[in-house]
Parts: structure tokens; sequence; C-alpha cells
């Protein structure tokens, strides 16, 4: 005799059946420990990224070129500070400590970006960061929109309404310059010469390489490969740099009619490599600078905390 | 050097007059006034709010996920609770 009852479903067959209909994971919901790991790993990497990533651009607030690009700057580099706080409340969604987080960072455990170890040392870089570095934030966070992971889309779907504008800024930059003096042109060519390739290694490894892709695509944390999005953005690129009359400085880049889209060449992964283990040109600053404003900050926290705990006692509220 | 970690606050927005507070995030404060100050650099840049509640995340009590199927199941079975239910001939205007 047949018996109609099917095994019952283990809880991580339950929870990939819910990711599979596309149903958005909770805080509270039962998750894999792996995928906890795994989001408090992306979204912790991705708060730094954010927060080291003001100091690049934070170099150039006193020197911008006129009022109008300082405050747009100073806005700019506002907003990224504020992604960095709406990603670290996601990942204490997960049970991370904000505290704990922003200790690894410091310690040189945590990761951040490869992109922001390196340095802004003309005007122009300010329109290459905004124009390309933004454009390929843009491209890797628009997807994350629609993560599995609630409080995680939720946090992209804030972040991805301030970038655009980020973006716009960091080309009108770069336009500018280009309409402006042979020399302004140059000084925009040389930025491009410079950021092109750090930019295309925004997007990780190549495919081959990236052992964790498979399974953050199977939870949809990741709903694009590095190799794909890497490729969209040189799609995307390489006409504007044409509008702006810039050469990528990349001799095999060439339109491949048959694919519908630019073959590039070969990122230099030993650089990639070097950069991600410490020795960019400005790892040693980048974290220099942060350890430094969070220290300098210590005496901030200990004097609100003790107003808090006066006021909390006054009131007779406290313990 | 951890222990003074300030608290978490859940932040609440009114985007305009006439609509709900609705849930943004959360963010650190030492106190309420500064959880609020907070809130409005962090979570309205944009003009995004008119009015902000912030409540400090351990006062929030939440229904279990776990006990989310019986917890609401009691309101699956009253499609009567609908208007759609109901037959209303077409000949009856304005119900
Ligand atoms: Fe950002
Ligand atoms: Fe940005």
């Amino acid at each position: 005799m047949e018996t109609l009852e099917k095994p019952a479903l283990t809880q991580e067959e339950q929870f990939q059946a819910r990711i599979d209909a596309d149903v958005r994971i909770e805080p509270k919901d039962w998750m894999p420990d792996a995928y906890r790991k795994t989001l408090i790993r992306q979204i912790s990497q991705h708060a730094h990224s954010e927060l080291v990533g003001m100091l690049p651009e934070g170099n150039w607030i006193t020197r911008a070129p006129s009022l109008k690009r300082k405050s747009i700057l100073l806005s700019k580099v506002q907003d990224e500070a504020g992604h960095g706080l709406y990603l670290y409340s996601a990942a204490e969604t997960l049970g991370a400590s904000r505290d704990q987080m922003l200790a690894d960072l410091h310690s040189g455990k945590a990761k951040y970006s490869s992109i922001f170890n390196y340095p802004t040392l003309s005007w122009a870089d300010m329109g290459c960061v905004g124009w390309l570095v933004d454009g390929a934030a843009i491209l890797n966070q628009v997807p994350l929109c629609r993560t599995s992971y609630g409080p995680y889309a939720r946090a992209m779907v804030r972040v991805c309404k301030e970038e655009s504008f980020h973006q716009r800024q960091g080309f009108e930059v770069m336009q500018t310059l280009c309409e402006g003096a042979p020399a302004q042109k140059e000084m925009a060519q040389e930025a491009l010469n410079r950021w092109w390739w750090p930019t295309l290694m925004m997007f990780g490894p190549k495919d081959s390489e990236s052992p964790n892709t498979e399974q953050s695509m199977k939870w949809r944390i990741k709903r694009f490969t590095n190799d794909e999005l890497r490729q969209k953005f040189v799609d995307m690129m390489v006409p504007q740099a044409e509008f702006l009359g810039l050469t990528v400085p990349d001799p095999a880049l060439k339109w491949n009619e048959e694919r519908k889209a630019y073959d590039f060449g070969e990122v230099n992964w030993e650089e990639f490599w070097q950069v991600v283990k410490g020795n960019g040109l400005c790892n040693a600053d980048r974290l220099q600078a942060r350890v430094q404003a969070h220290e300098e900050g210590a005496w901030v926290r200990e004097a609100a905390n003790a107003h808090a705990a006066k006021r909390k006692a006054r009131e007779g509220v406290g313990a | 050097m951890n222990q003074s970690e300030w608290p978490l606050w859940e932040v609440f927005i009114r985007s305009k007059q006439g609509l709900d507070h609705k849930h943004v995030g959360s963010l650190h404060a030492a106190d309420a006034t500064m959880a609020i100050q907070n809130a409005r650099d962090v979570y309205t840049r944009r003009l995004e709010g008119v009015s902000i509640w912030v409540v400090e995340s351990t006062h929030i009590h939440a229904s279990n996920p776990d006990d989310a199927e019986a917890f609401f199941d009691p309101a699956a079975d009253k499609v009567y609770r609908h208007p759609t239910f109901y037959d209303v001939p077409d000949s009856i205007k304005h119900m």
C-alpha cells in the first residue's frame, strides 16, 4: 500500500521554499546560520564602504572650486554617512553589534570596498568618483533592492533613491571639465585613466574565483554575478565616455556585434588582491583617519551618556 | 571600551500631514532628544517627513513569527467580513 504522506520539509527546506517564492525574510524569522553570517558580513562590509567612502571625497570639500560644488560635495558625503547608518542598522537586526562592527573595521579585520584605497589627486577625481564609482555602486545596489532579507532590501531602496544625484553631479563635473580649457580636459582624461580599472574591480573577483556567489544567488541575496554586472557597467559607461570625448584606457575595448556588448581587457587581478590584502596606496591612511575620528569622538559619546544618565536620574525614571 | 554603546531607537516618520507615522529604520542615541535630532539628519535629508517618533527598541513588543499561522488564522475563513462576499442586485445603486 502506498502512503500519501510526504516526508515533512526540514526547516532549511521550508526556508528555501520561501526564498524561491520570493517571500522576504524578516529579522525574527528562522534562518540558517550561514545565511545570517553571510548577510552580516556583506551588509557590514557594505556599511564600512559607505563610511570609508567619505574620506577620498572629504579630501576635496575645503578645496572645491566653487560654493555650489562645495555644497553639492558636502551633501553627497553626508548622504554616504547616512547610507552607512542605514546599513549598520540593517545588520543589527541580524544580531550584530554596532560597536563590534566598528571595532572590526578599525582593527583591519573587516573589509570594505577596495576602491576607496585609491587617492583622489585632482578635482577631476571628484568627477570620476561620482560618475564611475557611484555609477558602479548603483549597478550593484539596484538589484539589492530586491534582495531576500527585508531590512537590507528596504535600506537599499532608500540608498538607491539618493545615489542617482551622486552619479549625475559627478558626470556634470566631468562634462564641465571636458568643455573647458585643454588643460581641464586633460585633467579629466588623466582622472579617467586612474579610475577606470579600479572601478571595474569594484564588482569583485571573476565568477570563476568567487566561490560564495552560487550560494548567495540561491538565497537570492545576490541577483547577478560579478562578471554580469561588470559587463553591464562597461556597456553603460563606454558611450558616456564617448559623449565626453574621453578615451577609455583599455586598448582591448571593442564592440562585439554578435554579443551586442563590449569586449574588454583583463583586470589586473594581482593589483586587486594586493589592495584587498591591505597593500593599496591608501589603506593605511584610510584606516588611520577612521580610527582617529572614532577616538577623538570618544569624549562626546561618554559625555552624552553621562548627560542622559543624569537627566534620567533627575526625572526619577532611572534605576 | 564597548560598554558605552548608546541605546538603539526605532524611528517612525509621518511623511505628510494626514498620513500615519511609518517605521523607517533605527539609530543609536544617548537619549530621546538626540534620537530625534539624529533621525532628522539620517532619515529626512530630503524633506521626507513633517513629524518624527522615536521609541527605544527594547520597548517594542512583537508577535512571534513562528506562531504567525495560528495567530492570524482565525481571520482566514471569514470571507463574509468583506463586501465582495455579498451579491447586490444590479438595479440597486449606491451600495
Ligand atoms: Fe552610498
Ligand atoms: Fe553615493
